[in-house]
């Protein structure tokens, strides 16, 4: 069985999967559910100066019938007492000492952050996290991701934390910035213990088209809320392994972002996290999804051969390249399986419109019937001459092993945009023709 | 005994209410997502009116309801009849790729029905007739769905279009004749209204040859189609069969279409002569009518009947009985209504059902229902117009593109040109017959299906005047080499 505990910049955990910072580590009540069910870890709603909320608060993207891909909130910090909050994170702890709670905090001034930061450690936390991403309301008054966005204000802020912490402290940044890695570099510049990644990104998620004023509606008015869920994932493991394989951050990653399931997490343990932080997945099935998530990523590194989740974390983040090191001379072609073709021709209509015009429909015959059960209709056929190898057949298909990319050996060696230019260059060979 | 109603008003109606009501609006969302949108997909190949079935229920999941029932009802105007009494399980839904997929297709026929529902409710109307007519007339003979896809179609291209029905109203078959908890009337009724109000005039009560005679409708139309359908059911050729309670199959279901459903008269012990679909409509809705027991007899086996599996299968499940290689040679009779019928064996000796000697035996009947095949009206059509050729099963033959027929100006659809189709053949021949006297009387040619691919692959080039270089023979040479 693999190992899934770790330990993440000094914090110990039983196992990677954290409760994010928002509505369902709200309360004590809802930690001690947490752990209860299976987390190994809180990181607690927002602790800041007494703040007001609106109704209401929420909204989300549906698509074909799937709800909640996207979710996004327009809701504050804890309105809740600082007093009650560290009481509470106390209780907590006394009752859970082998599972993480973290306290986030947002203040404004040195002197709070110092105050925030010692009550945090007074009352047990095992560690802090900077709330730098809050990306609506909060950003209005100077914190959030007024902060994030800034990497020298949030140098300055975290060397403010740093002054006081005894325990460790982790900076979440913000996505709503050009590149995220010059704010993971801040934090590290300023003496972080790990960073956690994303916050929620800036959006609107649909407009009414009666009352033509977007959800989360509050008297006539919305406002740009955060974004999160499945929707965001791809964008966050973008940033997790950018801030991993850059080598001036170098910093224990907690990894956030539309995880909700055992392979979301793996995938973002690939990218270089060590631990995860869910609140989405959690807001709209509960705690119990972390019974799936437990299980699968200790199947998945046993079936590997990991002995831990840090033997694993990072795995996938040198398969990233710059593009310029990419193999021009590699080929890939797209096969259809006519046992498996249904003959919904999406294929042939994504690539005749959508791509590079390489799929034919043709006369059935010499495959038999040919997909579908209506004799005489044709069946798309790709031209591997013409074949760009996009993959935007395979992806398309709605059947899974029915169209798969196939590599074909061209012969070549590797030539990487870097070596063209090389060759080029010293006169070693003639420019590649343009395409058609 | 003559036969009563069985049942009152609350049971009769239970036991008639939908078979498939209509979809909440979620659970059309939910149909609806399952489509995977198919380019040129099969499910439009396998509808005889060619409906954009894809686009169609793409609108349903985008919240286009209007739109969705313009794409249905521009390619088939009896659109909301055909998603009620479509064969879908061997039509759309039989060519779905969902069903290869998951086992279980699109429910296509439900979902056109949605959005069909929706623009009938609303009274929106989504075709529209040209204000300035083209000055030519068009009569329809029949107001089926042969006549009334030829008349809706011809109304949207500019002309004047009546229909002429014996009946007091229009619809056919789609009004007098579908099972009552497939269809109600009242959907079919409403289509004649939609049709109407594209400007076409139904005259009803009109017997042609006897009201108004042909002589006069060649004077005073450009054009006649010939939607006139089938006669009565088939003679048995055996005694008794003019007894009071041999009914015609069709009557019957006829009378449940216009009486209160607890007023319908209906057998305690039915038997139902043939096992077509008729044969089904008929046994099921005796059973829901309250007769104890509603049995088809059939000549045949089980495997030969015409009637579709998934008919077989209702009958089954509403309580009917099966005499199978069965046939009645005598309709006995108590005090001149029906008692019971003489029944005997059948085998097939040389390729043909014979009766096997001394298999006979008595059951008793109150009442029978031939579903044995519709006469083909030979006799009408030849005393109507001399000179009208008829195949040798006494169809109308015509030319398969334009439905010509060997009378000049007359063209034909429907039942009698094809011997007895669904509703959904009658409404593609009306509506490609209305495509031929269009042609004629404006000296085009037509081809190709009458519901083209409206967004699929055309065969080479579409005609942009653009090649995709990828293409282009010579460039795929050069490259080569």
């Amino acid at each position: 069985m693999a190992d899934l505990s770790i330990n993440f910049a000094g914090i110990k955990s039983p196992n990677p999967f954290w409760i994010a910072s928002g509505p369902p580590s709200n309360t004590a009540y809802q930690c001690h559910r947490a752990f209860e069910a299976g987390w190994g870890g809180v990181v607690w709603k927002t602790i800041g100066d007494p703040i007001v909320n609106v109704a209401s608060r929420y909204s989300a993207l549906n698509l074909g019938g799937q709800r909640m891909v996207g979710f996004n909130n327009i809701e504050l910090i804890s309105d809740r007492s600082p007093e009650t909050n560290f009481r509470e994170i106390k209780e907590c702890k006394d009752r859970w000492p082998n599972h993480a709670v973290i306290a986030s905090l947002m203040v404004d001034t040195r002197e709070r952050w110092h105050e925030f930061v010692k009550r945090s450690a007074d009352c047990g936390a095992d560690g802090i996290e900077l709330n730098f991403g809050c990306p609506h309301g909060m950003c209005e008054r100077g914190m959030g991701s007024a902060v994030g966005q800034n990497p020298d204000v949030a140098e300055t802020i975290v060397g403010w934390v740093m002054e006081a912490a005894e325990i460790p402290v982790i900076v979440k940044l913000t996505p709503n910035i050009t590149n995220v890695v010059y704010a993971a570099r801040a934090a590290k510049r300023a003496g972080a213990d790990a960073i956690s990644l994303i916050n929620t990104i800036n959006s609107i998620t649909n407009v009414n088209l009666d009352t033509l004023t977007p959800e989360p509606y509050v008297r006539g008015l919305s406002s740009h809320g955060g974004y999160c869920g499945p929707a965001v994932k791809p964008i966050a493991l973008n940033m997790v392994q950018s801030c991993a394989a850059d080598p001036e951050v170098n910093l224990p990653i907690s990894g956030i972002g539309g995880i909700g399931n055992w392979r979301d997490a793996a995938e973002f343990i690939a990218l270089g996290s060590l631990s995860l932080q869910v609140c989405t997945a959690v807001m709209h099935y509960g705690f119990r999804i972390v019974e799936d998530m437990n299980e699968g990523l200790s199947d998945y590194l046993d079936s590997k051969g990991y002995k831990s989740v840090a033997d694993f974390s990072g795995a996938a983040v040198k398969s990233l390249s710059d593009w310029k090191y990419l193999d021009l001379h590699y080929k890939r072609v797209a096969r259809i399986d006519y046992d498996k073709c249904i003959g919904c021709n999406l294929c042939y209509i994504a690539c005749e419109d959508g791509a590079h015009q390489c799929i034919d429909l043709v006369d059935s015959a010499p495959y038999g019937l040919g997909p579908g059960r209506v004799p005489g209709k044709p069946v798309p056929k790709v031209r591997e001459e013409d074949c760009v190898g996009c993959n935007l057949c395979s992806i398309v298909c709605p059947v899974d092993d029915c169209i798969t990319m196939v590599e074909i050996d061209t012969g070549r060696d590797k030539m990487s945009w870097d070596d063209y230019q090389t060759r080029l260059a010293q006169g070693q060979m003639e420019p590649i023709p343009a395409h058609p | 005994m003559p036969i009563q109603p069985l049942l009152d008003a609350e049971t009769a109606a239970r036991n008639m209410a939908e078979k498939e009501p209509r979809y909440a609006p979620q659970e059309a969302l939910i149909e609806a997502n399952r489509c995977l949108f198919c380019f040129d997909a099969p499910c439009i190949m396998a509808c005889p009116t060619g409906i954009d079935i894809p686009s169609f229920i793409k609108k349903i999941a985008n919240h286009n309801l209007t739109g969705s029932a313009r794409t249905i009802l521009t390619a088939n105007v009896l659109g909301a009849s055909c998603a009620r009494v479509c064969p879908t399980e061997v039509l759309c839904e039989g060519a779905c790729v969902v069903l290869d997929l998951e086992g279980d297709p699109v429910k296509i026929g439900r979902l056109q029905r949605y959005a069909t529902d929706y623009v009938f409710d609303r009274h929106i109307d989504v075709l529209h007739a040209p204000a300035k007519k083209n000055g030519k007339k068009v009569a329809i003979l029949g107001a089926g769905p042969a006549g009334l896809g030829c008349a809706a179609e011809l109304a949207q291209l500019g002309y004047e279009v009546t229909v002429f029905d014996k009946k007091k109203a229009g619809g056919g078959l789609n009004t007098y004749g579908i099972a009552y908890y497939k269809m109600r009337p009242e959907v079919s009724l409403d289509e004649v209204k939609m049709i109407e109000r594209l400007g076409v005039k139904f005259q009803y009560g009109v017997e042609i040859g006897k009201d108004i005679s042909v002589a006069d409708l060649e004077k005073n139309y450009d054009a006649i189609f010939l939607g006139l359908g089938l006669g009565g059911a088939n003679r048995l050729g055996i005694p008794g069969e003019d007894l009071p309670e041999v009914v015609d199959a069709l009557d019957f279901i006829e009378w449940i279409h216009t009486k209160p459903l607890h007023e319908v008269p209906v057998g305690r012990r039915v038997a139902v002569l043939g096992c077509g679909n008729t044969a089904i409509d008929a046994v099921t809705q005796s059973k829901r009518l309250g007769a104890e027991v509603a049995t088809i007899i059939y000549r045949r086996g089980e495997d030969d009947m015409p009637a579709y599996e998934f008919e077989y299968e209702l009958a089954k499940n509403d309580g009917a009985t099966f005499h199978f290689h069965t046939i009645p040679t005598e309709v006995l009779a108590e005090n001149g209504h029906v008692k019971a019928l003489r029944l005997a064996k059948t085998e097939v000796r040389d390729g043909k059902v014979q009766v096997v000697p001394g298999s006979e035996w008595v059951e008793e009947f109150d009442l029978v229902l031939k579903a044995v095949g519709q006469e083909k009206q030979t006799n009408v059509f030849t005393r109507l117009f001399p000179s009208l050729k008829l195949d040798r099963k006494g169809r109308v033959e015509h030319n398969p593109e334009t439905m010509e027929t060997s009378v000049p100006k007359l063209f034909v659809g429907g039942d009698c040109a094809n011997g007895g189709r669904e509703v959904v053949n009658a409404v593609a021949e009306g509506k490609k017959a209305a495509r031929g006297i269009n042609a004629m009387l404006t000296k085009q040619k037509v081809e190709g299906p009458i519901q083209p691919s409206r967004h699929g692959a055309k065969n080479g080039n579409t005609g942009s005047g653009f090649d995709h270089p990828i293409r282009v023979p010579e460039l795929l040479a050069a490259m080569a080499q």
